[in-house]
């Protein structure tokens, strides 16, 4: 008997006006699982992960969180059950230094995150702080201010302050959008190697299929809204059909 | 944060406060002692202002606060100071939790004026209802005691001077801790990105609220001492000028410290003792004037002037040592 | 009945004026984003100028019948001088500043503007009622009304459909709504969005100034109703959702009815009635009656 997925979607349906952002889709994923999603532009995949945290509400469907219907529920709940996500355009504090950001997620984590008269700066947060922002290469910055973070750096933060909060499943909106083609592979490796050696269940949407190819177990491939193809990296890609989807051509 | 140095100019600042009484001649003192008072309500306003959002209605807290103090003498024969700061600080805190319901749901625009409005609504009420309050007369505050111990009228500012400095003293240390917590650093980090913190699992909501009650209860303390200080309580207290001048001393000041605030309203009110003298007509654009080219020029407020020159003069020293 | 007429007409009377200060406010809002808290200050200063003009103008014994014109003039003047030169001179610094720094910045231009009135036309109240009694007076329902309300009235109605017609027929008014919809892409195709700014905002003003203007004959023009003029025309907007015209309209009925109803039944409370009625619709309905919910992308 395998353990109830870590994230399950049933049916949803989301539209724009004329336009179906989400069609049917019907999705699960388990424990341990890392897994790319792969599409073209407007193909569903940020609505995907902004109905199931709760940013958008569904027409129709349910999303199931750890083997529970949790539809609907906003994002600082959705949050808060363990489902923590990054942003395509990075969600920073950037009033804050880089270590004071990070000790706002760590507060969170530990349920003082509305504390009001013990300080932020806590040595053993401070330690857990450190800690994280080392595992993403961000421990000589941490004393800057987040407006001084160069692209890479502002992404990875990005996903470190999602990370910090210990999730039971992380999801992460193209990580390396925004990042110059060098950078791509070496902020990749940062994050795999994060998600590895704390086999968390994840999920990374990418529109680029080399880095999908070269990271994911298990890939999805959305278009208009749809899952047209779920399988193993080589199977998926290998796909007409997803190869004139994601890349215009056959 | 910026208080974690300076002990040796705190010192030097806390010092002159307290020889205030033995150096500057009565009417100076009151000025010290009002100032004192609003600084407390300006500091209410400063909070809301690092987070991105301007109140143009915290007047009412402060009335609040002096009317409590009026009340107190009218209804219940109470004067006594120890009684009534924390009274007319609950009372702004019961006030602010109130309307906070409503309020800690908008933003900027909608904050600014609901603010105002709210504020409005309190002064159409002490100006109306004058059968209660006295209407544009206003309440007399009763000859203040302190803890049950009436001094002696020459020494009464005197003692409203060290209370006042004593209140400000507490009030810069909680708000300090206050603002070092991890719910003051998301009240700074909402006005750049409020979405990060509801996908962290903490609420803005929240954050709003509980500043906003403490900011009630801050204002609310201010009242009560300018009530007391200025002995009479009009519906002014609650009027959008009022709470225009605490943002704009907030503003003048800087609201990126907690000491900014105080060094402002110390300025404003002697700049405004010389100016009512001077031109009393051109005082509001005076204040436009300084706020437009704060605005345009010195974001940071005074405090910023004094962080360079101070960081110019602590270089100098470094070379020479 | 009487009572009813006389609330119906005050009322109408009322949110004429409240409109013609509101759609501005609501304009510079959709256009610039930025909620121009002095616009109340316009607003006096249309009343106060064309007051004078049109006293002055009298005392040189001109003709009664042609303050109409004057008070026009007055208006227009404040508007093409004081709104490209506030928007030029200062709120042009701070766009894509904070929020809060924005609000300052007019809330310090409304200070200037409150006192420079003082300065020039002193702190006495000014009057010019021969606009106002020329026109006679007719009676509904026993109750006389001036002939002069219903003017306001027409010309709020005639200025509300211009507008209408002129954002939604001709090839400005579709720069404009292309600007409100999306500044970014407004550029990239070749419109020259800070001129629209600088004409939003001469046009709010005007507006503004065009409701002090009429609605001088009817009081004492006198210091500090500024104020409440921003205050209410903020209600407004806020009510009939920020940015709308339609919703200025309909907030402006909402509100000059409730105002007269509060005024005839309950004076104690017209401000208190209006500021609840906003904080409800508020309550219910964030982004007011005719307000678009827009989600950040993210």
């Amino acid at each position: 008997m395998p353990e109830a997925p870590v994230l399950q979607t049933i049916d949803l349906c989301k539209s724009f006006g004329m336009v179906k952002a989400a069609d049917a889709i019907n999705v699960a994923i388990r424990p341990g699982e890392l897994v790319g999603i792969v599409g073209a532009n407007g193909s569903g995949k940020t609505t995907f992960l902004n109905i199931i945290t709760g940013y958008l509400k569904p027409d129709r469907g349910r999303v199931l969180l750890l083997g529970e219907d949790r539809t609907g529920l906003p994002p600082r709940v959705i949050t808060k059950l363990g489902i923590s996500r990054s942003f395509q355009i990075p969600q920073l504090y950037t009033n804050l230094s880089v270590l004071e950001s990070l000790l706002l997620s760590v507060a969170a984590e530990a349920g003082r995150g509305t504390g009001f008269w013990q300080p932020l700066h806590r040595r053993h947060w401070i330690d857990q702080g450190l800690e994280t922002l080392d595992r993403f290469g961000l421990k000589p910055y941490a004393d800057r201010a987040v407006s001084e973070l160069p692209e890479g750096g502002r992404k990875l933060l990005d996903i470190a302050l999602s990370f910090a909060l210990r999730p039971k499943l992380l999801l992460m909106d193209e990580p390396t959008s925004g990042v110059s083609i060098e950078d791509k592979f070496q902020v990749m490796d940062i994050l795999m190697k994060v998600v590895e050696e704390t086999r968390l269940t994840t999920i990374f949407v990418e529109h680029d299929m080399d880095v999908v190819q070269r990271y994911g177990r298990r890939v999805l491939a959305f278009n208009d809204g749809k899952v047209i193809a779920d399988g193993t990296p080589g199977a998926v890609l290998a796909d007409p059909e997803v190869r004139k989807a994601v890349l215009g051509r056959a | 944060m910026e208080t974690r140095r300076l002990p040796v100019e705190a010192l030097v600042g806390a010092a002159l406060l307290v020889a205030v009484p033995f150096v500057l001649p009565a009417w100076m003192k009151f000025i010290v002692t009002l100032a004192l008072a609003k600084f407390m309500a300006v500091l209410a306003v400063a909070l809301f202002l690092r987070a991105n959002q301007v109140t143009f209605g915290h007047a009412m807290f402060y009335a609040v606060g002096a009317y409590a103090v009026g009340f107190g003498a009218k209804w219940f024969g109470l004067r006594d100071v120890a009684l009534l700061l924390p009274l007319g600080a609950l009372f702004g805190a019961a006030v602010a939790a109130l309307v906070g319901l409503v309020m800690a749901r908008y933003r900027e625009v909608f904050f600014a004026m609901l603010n105002l409005a709210f504020s409005m609504m309190l002064y159409g009420a002490l100006l109306k209802l004058y059968w209660v309050t006295g209407g544009t007369d206003g309440l007399s505050a009763g000859v203040p005691t302190f803890l049950g111990y009436a001094p002696p009228r020459e020494y009464l500012r005197d003692f409203l001077y060290y209370t006042s400095l004593g209140v400000a003293g507490l009030v810069i240390y909680a708000v300090y801790r206050f603002l070092a917590s991890p719910l003051g650093y998301y009240l700074k980090a909402m006005g750049e990105n409020e979405i990060r913190i509801e996908y962290s699992g903490e609420s803005v909501r929240h954050v709003m609220y509980v500043t906003y009650v403490l900011s009630g209860a801050l204002a609310g303390l201010g009242g009560v001492l300018a009530g007391f200080t200025v002995g009479h309580i009009v519906p002014e207290y609650s009027f959008w000028i009022q709470s225009g001048d605490f943002v704009f001393v907030a503003l003048l000041g800087g609201y990126g410290s907690v000491v900014g605030p105080l060094m402002g309203s110390i300025a404003f009110e002697f700049i405004r003792t010389y100016a009512s003298k001077y031109f009393p007509n051109e005082w509001q654009m005076t204040l436009g004037i300084i706020m437009l080219a704060i605005i345009l020029f010195r974001p940071g407020g005074l405090w910023t002037i004094y962080e360079g020159l101070a960081a110019r003069f602590g270089r100098r020293e470094v070379e020479r040592a | 009945m009487r009572l009813l007429t006389t609330i119906l007409m005050d009322g109408t009377v009322f949110a004429a004026v409240l409109f013609l200060i509101s759609v501005g406010l609501t304009l510079v809002f959709g256009v610039l984003r930025i909620l121009n808290v002095s616009h109340g200050g316009l607003y006096a200063f249309g009343a106060y100028l064309a007051t004078f003009l049109a006293v002055r103008f009298l005392e040189i014994g001109g003709n009664p019948y042609l303050t109409y014109p004057i008070l026009l003039a007055g208006a227009l003047i404040v508007g093409v001088v004081a709104g490209p030169l506030i928007e030029r001179a200062f709120v042009r610094r701070v766009y894509g500043r904070a929020e809060a720094i924005q609000l300052l910045l007019t809330f310090s231009v409304f200070l200037i503007l409150d006192d420079l009135m003082k300065l020039i036309w002193g702190t006495k109240p000014m009057f010019v009622s021969e606009p106002y009694t020329l026109l006679g007076e007719f009676s509904l329902a026993g109750i006389p009304y001036s002939w002069y309300q219903v003017v306001l009235i027409a010309v709020s109605i005639l200025f509300g459909g211009a507008l209408v017609w002129a954002v939604r027929g001709t090839r400005f008014g579709k720069i404009i709504v292309s600007v409100i919809n999306d500044r970014e892409i407004s550029q990239a195709i070749g419109i020259n969005v800070s001129r629209i700014y600088t004409v939003a905002f001469t046009l709010g003003a005007l507006c503004a100034a065009l409701g002090g203007a009429l609605v001088a004959p009817t009081i004492a023009v006198v210091p500090g109703f500024a104020v409440d003029a921003t205050v209410l025309a903020f209600a407004v907007i806020a009510i009939g959702g920020m940015g709308s015209l339609e919703g200025a309209a309909l907030g402006a009925l909402i509100v000059g009815l409730l105002r007269a109803l509060a005024v005839h039944l309950l004076p104690e409370a017209d401000l208190v009635i209006i500021y609840l009625a906003m904080i409800l619709v508020l309550v219910v309905r964030p982004q007011g009656l005719f307000g678009q919910v827009v989600l950040r992308r993210i």
